[in-house]
């Protein structure tokens, strides 16, 4: 690890972004305009499973204004036989999320395409449409997805060599659980549900796609990540990559939603077609149809232990939702679920179940939380058995440097007994509580990433600096990566400005996703930046006619050593850029890599509840974090993440499900019947940032974006539990549910 | 359909603008006005992210007819620095990083200076129910109301 002054790291700068973005003067997606431009529509599917026989767009195309139609046909075929992978996703569902082929899944899935000169021209030219269905019984809850005469969505899904809505299946074995539960004093086996809930980014998907008539194809959108945009546009449109700029719009949210395409594809073939820039915007209704959410999930958890409170066995399998295509998150369940915890004998089994609704998006540490619900309350159910306080329970099995997990690595140096110690010694761990009050506690666990990064570190002629990275900045990853630089150069942090780049001008960058953006980023910039740092006691050297071994740099300043200690006067950044070209032409390097080492976050919370018996509402009174970050680059960020996590938790818990009708439509798409939780709902989220660094990184950075989500859902469900001395295996423990527990009628109007 | 002329008062100038009865001021403000800094989050009145002030008074964009617009004052977050000198609120959400992916921010910002304009020295409870109709997924809100309150105390102190 470098060592470090923690002059820059550490401190809480103000983002290079950040004056736009309280002027408003930030260009979102949605906030990009050209010359020319027309506005682009999909038309949605009214059924939520359906055979399409045949799409008529001829009165369409004949509406005035109506400048381009799109459907299936149009796009690149991706057969449902042969895998196309990019990255954890597959073309072959991607291209029929974007627009159904053989089948309509899902009501609201995208059917045809409209581009007219304006938005309401477009709406009625997509109700022109002819769409000939063949409409087909549906599934939407698991239960129904797999009981034994469901109707099959997918001819090509088997398993154990039957056409059936389970899409795939993950297994993790460690040891022997049967023998491990024969060890146990204890054994609780208790089976839960989640409901699908959805990221919620407050920015609706947006782009804007000019398509020159040599083919140059220019994308403008809000995303996770523009080279995916790039590659999935290139993929599903045939366009090659060389052919398309993308280029990242400041990005209102994602958590995970923005890591696929659902319009890019789609304006570049409008675009294509009509030879003028398509712009398109979902609305809200849109999103919450058809894009995200994520999984819902049914599970069953049995765990032993000791008296003396040693875990002997754990085991669980989890079934869930993927939407209307393969691919749900049960990696993160079943991997994350017991990884906080070294025990010998582990079984733990996923799988994915595809039924209609819309296909789920990655969330925040996708499908962990859905895996530490389960795990983390019975875990709370066996210590309670054993009479042991649910925090000592925990640091006694808890994982630590060389645990073995289920899922195969053998843990590094981690900080998870630490977050552990100190939620045990916080004063609101004793703080007391009154009637209908009731204090849990869970852990969590999420893998992280690393992956590909690049970065280009350019001197300016004045002595200043200019990053370029390949992510979009969505929490303030910019600030982290100035703090890091100057700290590096040993310069003012104003003098470093930071920007990201677009798919033409900076290398290839995975997606901001898996918490890797800091981890990553952070390594390319520091080789970057040391690069830059030799060069420029290169040209010290050679403008004082000394071996550059003779120079060191220091705050900011080249000096000379040894025997020419003194001999020369110090010359500084911006001396040395100005004489940059005499010296041997402009001052810069670039890294491209795939970085490695990105170790596991972990993170305790605590939270007091109060159920307020007559409406049914459970109050999060406080709410307490503990966290492995690493180390904090940014401590307001850091802390904000752990605050954003806590309470997404809060309403995934309480509150957020998504409601189907009995025509299988969602019922609540919006954010009145959604309800996310609102500024009067949540009292503040402390963060208690613990700093056990990463001894695989130069700053000794841990991904901190995801852990944060993790393990709320099971705190309070164990706040919940002992504030009114009924247990709820499901969730969100929303005021009906609530007061059906409390057997108490519903609070008359 | 005829457009519809209207006059009315942008950040202090007088602006005209033709529309269609149909368009909300949101759709003007980021369409032909290029006011952007207005964010659609739902166009349904549930997020706030289009939250403006009409004579004063905090309203969402999306609501409001286009048309009624029409002889009154409307201050959107563009009005809110004085030149490169920006609004207390704005400075403290800077410092306090009360904004991760910031598309809630100008709507939570004009929320907030509407607060602070009718009352100097809101309680945190009082902060928290006056931004319920602001939605934040990033923050949490915690940052938020701590920017708020601690510039309301030096707004406080600056007028003493
Ligand atoms: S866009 Fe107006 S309240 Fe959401
Ligand atoms: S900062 Fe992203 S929604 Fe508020």
């Amino acid at each position: 690890m470098n060592e470090i002054s923690n002059k820059w790291i550490g401190r809480n700068t103000i983002r290079p972004d950040g004056a736009e973005k309280v002027t408003g003067r930030a260009a979102y997606a949605a906030d990009t305009n050209m010359p020319g431009m027309i506005w682009g529509k999909v038309l949605r599917s009214p059924h939520p499973h359906a055979r399409i026989r045949g799409i008529d767009t001829s009165k369409a195309e004949a509406l005035p204004g109506v400048k381009a139609v799109v459907t299936a046909k149009d796009f690149v075929d991706f057969p449902a036989d042969k895998p196309v992978p990019l990255g954890i996703q597959d073309m072959r569902w991607m291209s029929r999320n974007m627009l159904a082929r053989e089948k309509a899944l899902f009501h609201g899935h995208p059917v045809a395409a409209v581009a007219a000169v304006d938005e309401r021209t477009a709406a009625e030219a997509c109700a022109l449409i002819e769409v000939d269905y063949e409409v087909l019984p549906f599934a939407i809850e698991i239960d129904d997805a797999i009981a034994p005469d469901a109707p099959i969505l997918h001819d090509f899904v088997q398993f154990d060599g039957k056409p059936s809505n389970i899409a795939g299946k993950l297994e993790h074995k460690l040891g022997d659980v049967d023998a491990g539960f024969a060890e146990a004093d204890v054994v609780i086996e208790r089976s839960f549900t989640t409901r699908p809930v959805h990221q919620g980014y407050i920015e609706p998907h947006a782009c804007l796609v000019s398509v020159e008539p040599d083919g140059k194809t220019t994308v403008w959108s809000s995303s996770q990540g523009q080279f995916m945009v790039r590659a999935m546009t290139a993929f599903l449109t045939g366009i090659p990559q060389s052919k398309i700029r993308a280029i990242p719009a400041e990005i209102g949210g994602g958590f995970g939603g923005k890591t696929i395409c659902y319009l890019e594809p789609v304006a570049a073939i409008l675009a294509r077609k009509s030879g003028k820039p398509v712009k398109m915007v979902m609305s809200r209704e849109e999103v919450m149809r058809a894009t995200g959410p994520t999984s819902g999930s049914k599970s069953t958890v049995k765990i032993g232990a000791k008296k003396d409170g040693t875990i002997t066995a754990a085991q669980g399998v989890w079934y869930l939702q993927a939407g209307c295509l393969p691919g749900s998150p049960i990696r993160g369940a079943a991997g994350c679920a017991f990884a906080p915890y070294d025990i010998k004998n582990v079984h733990a089994l996923g799988y994915d179940v595809v039924s209609n609704r819309s296909k789920v998006a990655a969330y925040r540490a996708p499908g962990a939380p859905i895996g530490a619900y389960a795990a983390e309350c019975v875990l709370d159910e066996v210590a309670e058995a054993i009479g042991m306080d649910p925090l000592a329970f925990r640091l006694k099995n808890a994982a630590r440097e060389g645990t073995k997990l289920a899922y195969g690595p053998v843990l590094p140096r981690i900080g998870y007994a630490e977050t552990i110690e100190a939620a045990q010694k916080h004063p609101h761990y004793a703080v007391p509580l009154g009637k209908f009050q009731g204090r849990g506690v869970a852990s969590g666990y999420w893998f992280n990433a690393g992956g590909e990064s690049s970065a280009q570190v350019n001197i300016t002629e004045d002595g200043n600096v200019v990053v370029t990275t390949g992510h979009p900045d969505i929490g303030g990853s910019r600030a982290s990566i100035a703090n890091i630089t100057a700290e590096l150069l040993g310069i003012d942090y104003n003098r470093v400005s930071v920007l990201i780049g677009d798919t033409a001008t900076i290398g290839y960058s995975n997606l901001t996703g898996g918490s890797r953006v800091l981890f990553a980023s952070a390594m390319v910039v520091t080789e970057s930046t040391e690069k830059v740092i030799e060069q420029l006691k290169g040209r010290a050297a050679q403008i004082w006619g000394i071996a550059p071994d003779q120079v060191v740099w220091e705050n900011g300043e080249a000096r000379p050593i040894g025997e020419h200690s003194g001999n020369f006067p110090s010359m500084t950044l911006a001396e040395l850029g100005a004489k940059a070209n005499a010296t041997g032409g402009p001052i810069g390097s670039g890294t491209q890599s795939n970085t490695i080492g990105a170790e596991g976050g972990f993170a305790t919370h605590v939270v007091d509840v109060e159920v307020d018996a007559d409406l049914g509402i459970v109050r999060v009174l406080r709410y307490t974090s503990f966290q492995d970050v690493g180390r904090a680059i940014h401590p307001a960020y850091v802390e904000g993440q752990m605050q954003g996590g806590a309470a997404q938790g809060i309403g995934w818990a309480l509150n957020e499900e998504y409601i189907y009708d009995k025509k299988g439509r969602v019922d609540n798409p919006g954010f009145l019947d959604y309800r996310m939780p609102v500024c009067s709902d949540l009292p503040m989220l402390d963060a208690v940032m613990i700093e056990v660094p990463n001894p695989k990184h130069p700053q000794g950075i841990r991904g901190v974006g995801e852990v944060p989500l993790v393990p709320p859902l099971a705190a309070i469900s164990n706040a919940v539990y002992r504030a009114l001395g009924k247990r709820f295996y499901s969730l969100p423990m929303s005021p009906p549910k609530v007061l059906e527990a409390l057997d108490m009628p519903m609070a008359a109007e | 359909m005829a457009k519809t002329h209207v006059s009315t008062t942008i950040n202090g100038d007088p602006r005209e603008f033709l529309c269609d009865p149909a368009d909300s001021l949101l759709d003007v403000l980021r369409g032909p006005l290029g006011l952007t800094g207005a964010k659609e989050g739902c166009g349904s009145g549930d997020c706030g992210a289009c939250s403006v002030t009409l004579d004063g008074r905090l309203v969402c964009a999306c609501l409001v007819l286009a048309v009624e617009a029409e002889g009154h004052e409307i201050q959107t977050i563009e009005g809110m620095a004085t030149g490169d000198h920006l609004h207390p609120l704005q400075q403290k959400f800077l410092e306090m990083a009360a904004l991760q992916c910031g598309i809630c921010t100008p709507g939570v910002l004009v929320a907030a200076k509407s607060l602070l304009e009718r009352n100097p020295d809101p309680s945190e409870t009082e902060v928290r129910y006056w931004l319920a109709g602001n939605l934040c997924r990033c923050t949490g809100y915690d940052k938020i109301v701590r920017a708020v309150m601690e510039t309301a105390a030096d707004m406080r102190e600056a007028a003493r």
